[in-house]
């Protein structure tokens, strides 16, 4: 399977975006401009702008605490995030969100779980209902490596496999849960290694290697359409920035933080599509304007005004 | 004599009831990652340096850990184990309200369940799923003691008591409390250092203290919010109303006599809590005072409360939502004023 350069360039044009929004946005956290706390997607670009690729507009995702990166990959756009991440009302949850929980029902992201493990069962009734409704739509889940020990993630997928539901779990195997590694928490070798225990397929992707991903992703995604069920598509990938706020991350040995920067996705694909004939000064507008965007972005969500402080009396009953 | 943060004097007494009693274990995630950050707010930071095996760093399991701590002490030790948010508890809400509170009972008294629980609570800029103060809803959960300090000296003296106690003991901790140093710094905390004895001490659970005695108005609250409260009395008093605030230390089992005592003496009480309103502690309080001592009160017992809702995340609403000293003060001032002179 090959993928058109332009197809290739949008995938590339969502990776910087999610990667420039993050540096950004780590940058006003540590001036102490924006507000609560952050966990970032720096790294882990491949793995949503992959999957996120394979999907229709009316496929729906859901997310964890660690959500721009899905969320932008979704299609909700910059300036929405931003103004949440400000906790403006004009931000894709009313400023009533946060980071922690970006979403958008219309875009397909429901608002982000960040009770690890707690979205991969509303995942499974997102793919329930398609199934009921017969709506040929899929749900995708994304987990970290650390959510599949949660008790959900096991009652879930098996239900999602004895349904055949129209699921997509995908796990982002960044090596680490919060502070500690993977290795030390489960003892299979890779985490897609489990899907044998409820019968379905499990598959393991580089998950720094967009194409790769994409391709996986897109296979998983036409199985749970056609109702040949879920598919635990494990993303092996590296978080090349803290867990969240200010972690130095000394937990993480130097040689093996050294290595995964040389395999990091962005790079790496700008490196592939140079090697392909794309030109440089292409690579250069798409980061321009993407900047453009956030900047415009950044400065919409500062001029927006804050909520109300009686708003938040607002919207817990319809 | 030293001068500890919260953080510092939990992970001293957990050093001390470490090295004392060799069944006492820590069980948790996060909590011993060398290089780490010792739990999410510092308070086992290095411990694993000195007690690798009893240590005990977990898959994120929150059902599985809080029930293998409970086994382990069916089996005779001491564990504690802590979620890193309370919101978290909820996750092993099977293992804590139905086996943890009934193991006990169930048997006829024969087993012991030396269990001591630690979690953070409190509404700090970071969502509707890591902010919540769920005190009130354990409070209602028979055969689990609650303890919830505000300062560092009874931070240590409560988990001491409550490591040595052969019961479930659930201890609420507060985020802007803790005084976490470094990476783990919170914003808007508070100064809860005490000066701690270099000798042994227990806070005994059950015995509330007057932070501030007042013959005016009677003021119930813990954690953060008996900062806040002492805040307000220092406000009511440039006023010329002197207010009597009570921190009842522990939850469960209640120290009514000496919220009892001092309503008795000012005829008014308002209760704090930063948990919502309905079903809420101060619900409780209120109605347990009219029991005993409804002669004494002059007015109806006052409650301050967040409002109904999930924890906003702007801050503009989630300030809203958190009690804080103007809401204390305007609520004794009103409470007052509804009484003819
Ligand atoms: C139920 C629950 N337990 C613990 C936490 C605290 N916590 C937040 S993120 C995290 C690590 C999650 O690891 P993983 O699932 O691998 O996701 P990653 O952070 O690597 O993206 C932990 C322990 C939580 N949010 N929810
Ligand atoms: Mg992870």
């Amino acid at each position: 399977m090959s993928a058109s350069v332009d197809f290739q360039l949008q995938l590339y044009r969502t990776m910087v975006t999610i990667r420039h929004f993050e540096e950004r946005v780590k940058f006003l956290f540590l001036e102490g401009i924006m507000p609560g706390t952050i966990h970032q997607y720096q790294g882990q670009e491949a793995v949503a702008t992959g999957v996120c690729a394979a999907l229709r507009a009316d496929d729906v995702i859901t997310s964890t605490h660690r959500p721009h990166g899905h969320a932008i990959a979704k299609g909700l756009t910059v300036e929405s995030i931003m103004h949440e991440l400000f906790g403006k009302t004009t931000g894709c949850c009313r400023g009533k969100g946060g980071s922690m929980h970006l979403g958008d029902l219309e875009k397909g992201m429901v608002p982000a779980i960040a009770i690890v493990g707690g979205g991969i069962p509303v995942a499974t009734g997102i793919g329930l209902a398609f199934n009921m409704k017969q709506e040929p739509r899929v749900a995708v889940c994304f987990m970290g490596d650390g959510a599949t020990n949660e008790g959900t993630f096991h009652e879930s997928i098996n239900m999602g496999a004895i349904w055949s539901l129209p699921v997509v779990y995908v796990i982002e195997n960044n090596l680490y849960g919060a502070s500690t590694p993977i290795s030390q928490t489960a003892k299979v070798a890779h985490l897609a290694d489990r899907a044998c225990a409820y019968g379905i397929l499990g598959v393991t992707v580089d998950g720094n290697d967009v194409l790769a991903v994409y391709h996986a992703a897109r296979e998983a995604v036409e199985r749970a359409r056609a109702g040949d069920g879920p598919t635990l598509l494990e993303a092996v990938t590296y978080r090349i920035t803290g867990h969240s706020r200010r972690d130095p991350c000394l937990y993480q040995p130097e040689e093996e933080r050294k290595q995964a920067l040389e395999r990091e996705p962005l790079c790496r694909f700008a490196t592939a599509l140079l090697a392909a004939g794309v030109d440089q000064v292409v690579l250069d507008a798409i980061m321009a304007e993407v900047d453009a965007e956030i900047e415009a972005a950044v400065r919409s969500a500062i001029a927006a005004p804050d909520p109300r402080p009686e708003d938040a009396l607002d919207g817990v009953f319809v | 004599m030293a001068h500890l943060s919260i953080a510092e004097a939990l992970r001293q007494g957990l050093r001390e009831e470490m090295a004392r009693d060799e069944r006492v274990f820590c069980i948790g995630e996060d909590i011993g990652i060398p290089g780490g950050w010792g739990g999410a707010f510092t308070v086992t930071l290095g411990l694993e340096q000195e007690f690798r095996a009893r240590m005990i760093d977990t898959p994120i399991s929150e059902a599985g850990f809080f029930g293998a701590a409970l086994g382990a002490a069916l089996m005779g030790l001491r564990p504690v184990a802590d979620v890193q948010y309370s919101d978290f508890l909820f996750c092993a809400m099977d293992q804590i309200v139905n086996q943890i509170g009934v193991m006990r009972y169930m048997s006829g008294g024969k087993v012991t369940v030396p269990l001591v629980m630690r979690a953070p609570v409190g509404a700090t800029g970071r969502g509707a799923q890591h902010a919540r103060n769920p005190e009130a809803i354990f409070y209602g959960v028979p055969g689990i003691k609650i303890v919830c300090p505000a300062t560092a000296y009874d931070a240590k003296g409560l988990l001491k008591a409550a490591i040595r106690d052969d019961n479930p003991v659930l201890m609420f901790e507060h985020k802007s409390l803790y005084g976490s140093k470094g990476a783990r710094a919170e914003s808007g905390a508070l100064d809860a250092s005490s000066d701690i004895p270099d000798d042994d001490y227990i806070v005994p659970i059950g015995k509330g203290i007057v932070r501030r005695e007042g013959g005016d108005v009677t003021v119930i609250a813990n954690l953060l919010m008996m900062h806040r409260a002492l805040q307000a009395a220092e406000e009511l008093a440039a006023e010329g109303i002197s207010a009597e605030v009570i921190d009842p230390r522990s939850l469960v089992p209640f120290d009514w006599e000496l919220v009892e005592q001092s309503v008795r003496k000012t005829g008014y009480a308002v209760v704090v809590e930063e948990g919502p309103r309905t079903g809420g502690i101060g619900a409780d309080i209120a109605a347990t005072l009219a029991e005993r001592c409804c002669d004494y009160l002059l007015a109806p017992v006052a409650r301050v409360a967040s409002p109904d809702i999930p924890v906003p995340f702007a801050p503009p609403m989630e300030d809203y939502y958190r009690p804080d000293a103007a809401r204390i003060t305007r609520t004794v001032r009103q409470l007052r004023d509804a009484l003819p002179a």
